[in-house]
């Protein structure tokens, strides 16, 4: 034990004495968090908006002409069918459509009741938000107008309608993808590289020469890596709740244990990657590409799986940041309950169990 | 620049912060000489021999190598000399004939006449099997032969050896001196350092650096008849002692 | 406290080691003398457990270096020959980490590296990184000797290390010796030969000769000529067309020369006179 706590005091000693990685490791998540959450905007000006309006009556065109009179919106488009609006979205020409129904003044006169629709695009669903809002409220304000005149009571009835992103997944959805992807640097990457370096200056040599039992040295190796993570993610968490406004939605019992089979999974996955790398740099360019990049593009950190060709999805599978981060995003934004991620939870305890006892079957008592 | 001087240096010095790595070295060689630069570990040899090559600036002093002054015309300097260490030497994945086309295109040789020098180079080696073997392929000793070759492959005024025969079997090693006398010989001189003390006596010249000073620069017979002893591992010992500078 | 039979090791196309034999007893300093690349260090690792052989056996302090791995483990120090000790942590760092690794403490046996340590002890919260190449071989034989070994097994230990700290490095080596302590010591200089008791040399993964330094010498079998000239080099292009020259290099400021007649030989205007032959001369008598 004594030799274990020793070992991991001088591994703590490694990490402070390099200043620079140090500053890296430990201000790159909260630059991201702070980036990304910048990044986000909600403030909506010029709206792009297509019209489609079969009835053509006087209250369609008092609609419309406030729609186009607020500094918000800017009619770009009239079309005729409705059919066509899947078109001009997709050309990215306008960003909101308005569908009025057929006969709207006389639905509106006789029954009281006319339907509008709102179609808007919620790629970035923050602004779609705000998008929709600021119309609906135009529209409230003309049905006021029109009570004021009018005997009868009506009601115009918007209908909303989200593209591309039906769920409307949170644009804080990225907190759970920086969280996998600082996890996944530091727990694999640091890991990885700290026992090559080990190898490259001759001191792994002696360390296996030693009496010390190999486990106990590849242990103190992870452990402050472990400690690191351990803080990175306590300051994503604090820093998303309280600079960013997000809350912890679900239970954070079930957020950490996650988190704690994910950081298993980097652990192992960076001491396997130290077993094959002779050098630092390879061992740097291994994290890079076989889990850097998959964990960047195949998790859904930004790209939705959903929306990934099969084959895609079918290897996103074995990324294990995918399930991270779906269950991080179910637990902390969605504030799901805990049986929604059993799944997650399973596969990643899963490849914890898998990638530990194979890295420790590969790390041998001897050099080769 | 005197004639028949291939480096001069007068009081060349050069300081990291407080620290003076080079103490103001005045000292000559002539050309088609082989110059020993001995000295122990962190006396100074590498920072001189780095002002030398025009790889760095000198805080003062002044140093004329190949007849270009190294503060001023370091590009004019490394145009006319050679330089290999034990440490680089040749890219160990490219074959042997595409390091020496590498350097010597490097230097500014034109294609006719390297493809005609590598074979004749390859050939006086004993080496022209091996034109297309990967450079990380061949024995030690081989790689150093064949670094050297590359080294003088320009047939520059000076080559600088840093360290060449480091770890290699003695007989590879005497080899490796006939091709300095060869080059020698040729009108090249030779500037060199070694941790070997009977390479020292193969010098024409030998100064011993001590704590960044150059603390004895002769023959090497007179050199052992000045410190009364009969090895330049004896003279080497004495000087050393004298050491105060732990790095 | 080793014995080596038979022992075979080849990488890839490379073979390391071609069979090689020898036993090297309690207390004494056995050296293997051979340049780069002749096997050295694949020996090494196989005697400290960190590699298998491909073939053949090997023992420490009687104990089988693949059955036995974790006692001898217990048992030996060994400073592999790129070793470079922790850069970042100072001096004193350096060796209780060394120290605790190996179930022990500095105080417990400062006794045996007292006379090496107090060299360093000035520099002690130094970073391993500003000291100079004799000062970290200081420490790093420190470190090998903190839990008080039987055996020691250093790779190259000076290699690229000046003459004067190579010397001191060999007077601490006789003194640890006389603590009782058997080392087994490759070197690429043949004049640190004579400081073993017994050597072997190696080349291209073969034992040429194993003895004591004094009787490998004596073993020479020609009479070695010493020459010297004006211009060496010009002596010896000549010298190598003789047909009654057997061998004839460089060696410091003379050249050495064997040749094939038993009778005196002369050689117009040069006075030449027999020597005695160093390790060096008898390695490359071996290697032809």
């Amino acid at each position: 034990m004594k030799q274990f706590l020793s070992f991991v005091r001088k591994e703590f000693k490694h990490i402070f004495r390099d200043k620079r990685t140090m500053l890296i490791l430990l201000g790159m998540p909260i630059v991201q968090i702070i980036l990304f959450g910048f990044a986000i905007t909600t403030e909506v000006q010029n709206v792009r908006v297509a019209i489609v309006d079969p009835s053509k009556d006087i209250s369609t065109q008092h609609i419309i002409d406030k729609i186009n009179a607020s500094k918000y919106f800017e009619v770009k488009r009239v079309i005729n069918a409705t059919n066509q609006i899947e078109k001009v979205f997709r050309h990215g020409e306008v960003d909101l459509a308005i569908v009025f129904e057929e006969r709207f003044n006389e639905n509106l006169n006789h029954t009281g009741k006319a339907r509008i629709r709102l179609i808007a695009d919620a790629t970035d669903p923050n602004t779609a938000i705000t998008e929709v809002n600021y119309a609906t409220s135009i529209v409230a304000a003309v049905q006021q107008e029109m009570i004021g005149t009018n005997a009868v009571p009506i009601q115009i009835i918007p209908e909303v309608k989200m593209l591309y992103n039906p769920q409307m997944e949170s644009a804080y959805s990225f907190v759970p993808g920086v969280m996998g992807l600082i996890l996944m640097l530091i727990c694999a990457m640091m890991t990885s590289i700290s026992i090559v370096r080990e190898k490259e200056t001759g001191t792994m040599e002696v360390l296996l020469v030693s009496p010390m039992k190999p486990i106990y040295i590849i242990l103190s190796k992870a452990m402050p890596y472990f400690v690191l993570s351990c803080v990175n993610l306590i300051n994503i968490l604090l820093l998303s709740v309280f600079v960013l406004g997000v809350p912890i939605a679900g239970s954070l019992v079930w957020l950490v244990v996650v988190s704690f089979m994910f950081i298993m999974v980097c652990l192992s996955l960076g001491l396997l990657i130290s077993t094959i790398a002779k050098t630092q740099v390879a061992a740097m360019l291994m994290s890079g590409m076989v889990l850097m990049m998959p964990a960047l593009l195949l998790s859904g950190m930004i790209y939705p799986v959903e929306n990934m060709p099969a084959i895609l999805e079918w290897i996103s599978n074995i990324v294990p940041a995918r399930w991270f981060i779906s269950s991080v995003r179910k637990l902390m934004i969605q504030g799901l309950d805990v049986s929604y991620v059993l799944k997650e939870i399973a596969i990643l305890t899963g490849m914890a169990i898998f990638l530990i006892v194979v890295s420790l079957k590969k790390f041998k008592v001897r050099l080769q | 620049m005197e004639v028949g001087k291939a480096i001069i240096t007068d009081r060349l010095t050069k300081t990291f912060g407080g620290f003076t790595a080079v103490d103001s070295i005045s000292f000559s060689v002539d050309k088609g000489e082989i110059f020993g630069f001995l000295g122990a570990n962190g006396a100074g040899k590498t920072t001189a021999m780095r002002m030398l090559c025009g790889l760095s600036k000198p805080t003062s002093g002044k140093g004329v190598v190949a007849g270009f002054d190294i503060s001023r015309q370091s590009e004019k300097v490394k145009r006319n000399i050679g330089y290999m260490s034990q440490k680089f030497s040749l890219y160990e994945d490219l074959e042997v004939w595409e390091n020496m086309r590498l350097f010597a295109g490097i230097y500014g040789m034109g294609d006719k006449e390297i493809i005609e020098k590598t074979d004749e180079v390859l050939n006086r080696l004993g080496f022209y099997e091996e034109k297309n073997t990967l450079v990380k392929d061949l024995p030690l000793g081989w790689k150093q032969k064949l670094a050297f070759s590359t080294a003088i492959f320009h047939e520059p005024k000076i080559v600088f050896l840093d360290e060449p025969t480091g770890g290699v079997d003695p007989v590879t090693r005497r080899q490796f001196w006939e091709l300095i006398y060869q080059a020698a010989d040729g009108g090249i001189t030779v500037f060199v350092t070694t941790h070997y003390m009977d390479e020292a006596e193969y010098c024409n010249k030998v100064s011993i650096m001590v704590d960044g000073r150059i603390e004895a620069l002769d023959t090497p017979l007179r050199l052992k008849q000045q410190f009364n002893t009969s090895t330049m591992n004896g003279v080497f010992q004495q000087l050393a002692q004298t050491a105060s500078r732990n790095e | 406290m080793v014995t080596v039979n038979n022992l075979t090791k080849r990488y890839d196309n490379v073979e390391a080691l071609r069979g090689i034999n020898f036993s090297a007893n309690d207390g004494e300093i056995f050296g293997i003398i051979g340049p780069d690349g002749a096997g050295k260090t694949s020996l090494f690792r196989i005697l400290t457990t960190l590699i298998l052989a491909d073939g053949g056996t090997a023992t420490v302090n009687g104990l089988d270096v693949v059955k036995d791995y974790r006692e001898i483990r217990n048992t030996v120090g060994y400073m592999p020959g790129k070793f470079s000790l922790y850069q970042d942590l100072t001096v004193d760092e350096n060796l209780n980490f060394f120290a605790t690794v190996f179930n022990t403490t500095v105080e417990d046996n400062y006794e045996l590296v007292k006379d090496i340590y107090q060299q360093i002890e000035p520099f002690k919260k130094r970073k391993a990184e500003a000291l100079s190449g004799g000062m970290k071989q200081k420490l790093a034989l420190s470190c090998a000797l903190i839990h008080k070994p039987t055996v020691l097994f250093l790779d190259e230990p000076t290699t690229g290390v000046d003459p004067v700290s190579r010397k001191e490095f060999w007077e601490m080596l006789k003194n640890l010796k006389q603590q009782g302590i058997s080392i087994l010591v490759s070197t690429p200089y043949m004049d640190e030969a004579s400081l073993c008791d017994r050597i072997a040399l190696i080349q291209s993964g073969e034992i040429m000769n194993i003895n004591t330094p004094s009787q490998i010498i004596a073993d020479f079998p020609d009479k070695l000529y010493a020459v010297k000239a004006a211009n060496n080099y010009h002596l010896l292009n000549e010298l190598k067309q003789k047909a009654d020259v057997k061998s004839c290099y460089m060696s410091g400021e003379y050249l050495h020369v064997t040749f094939k007649t038993e009778n005196e030989p002369t050689i117009d205007n040069i006075k030449m006179h027999v020597i005695q032959p160093t390790i060096e001369d008898c390695f490359i008598r071996l290697m032809k």
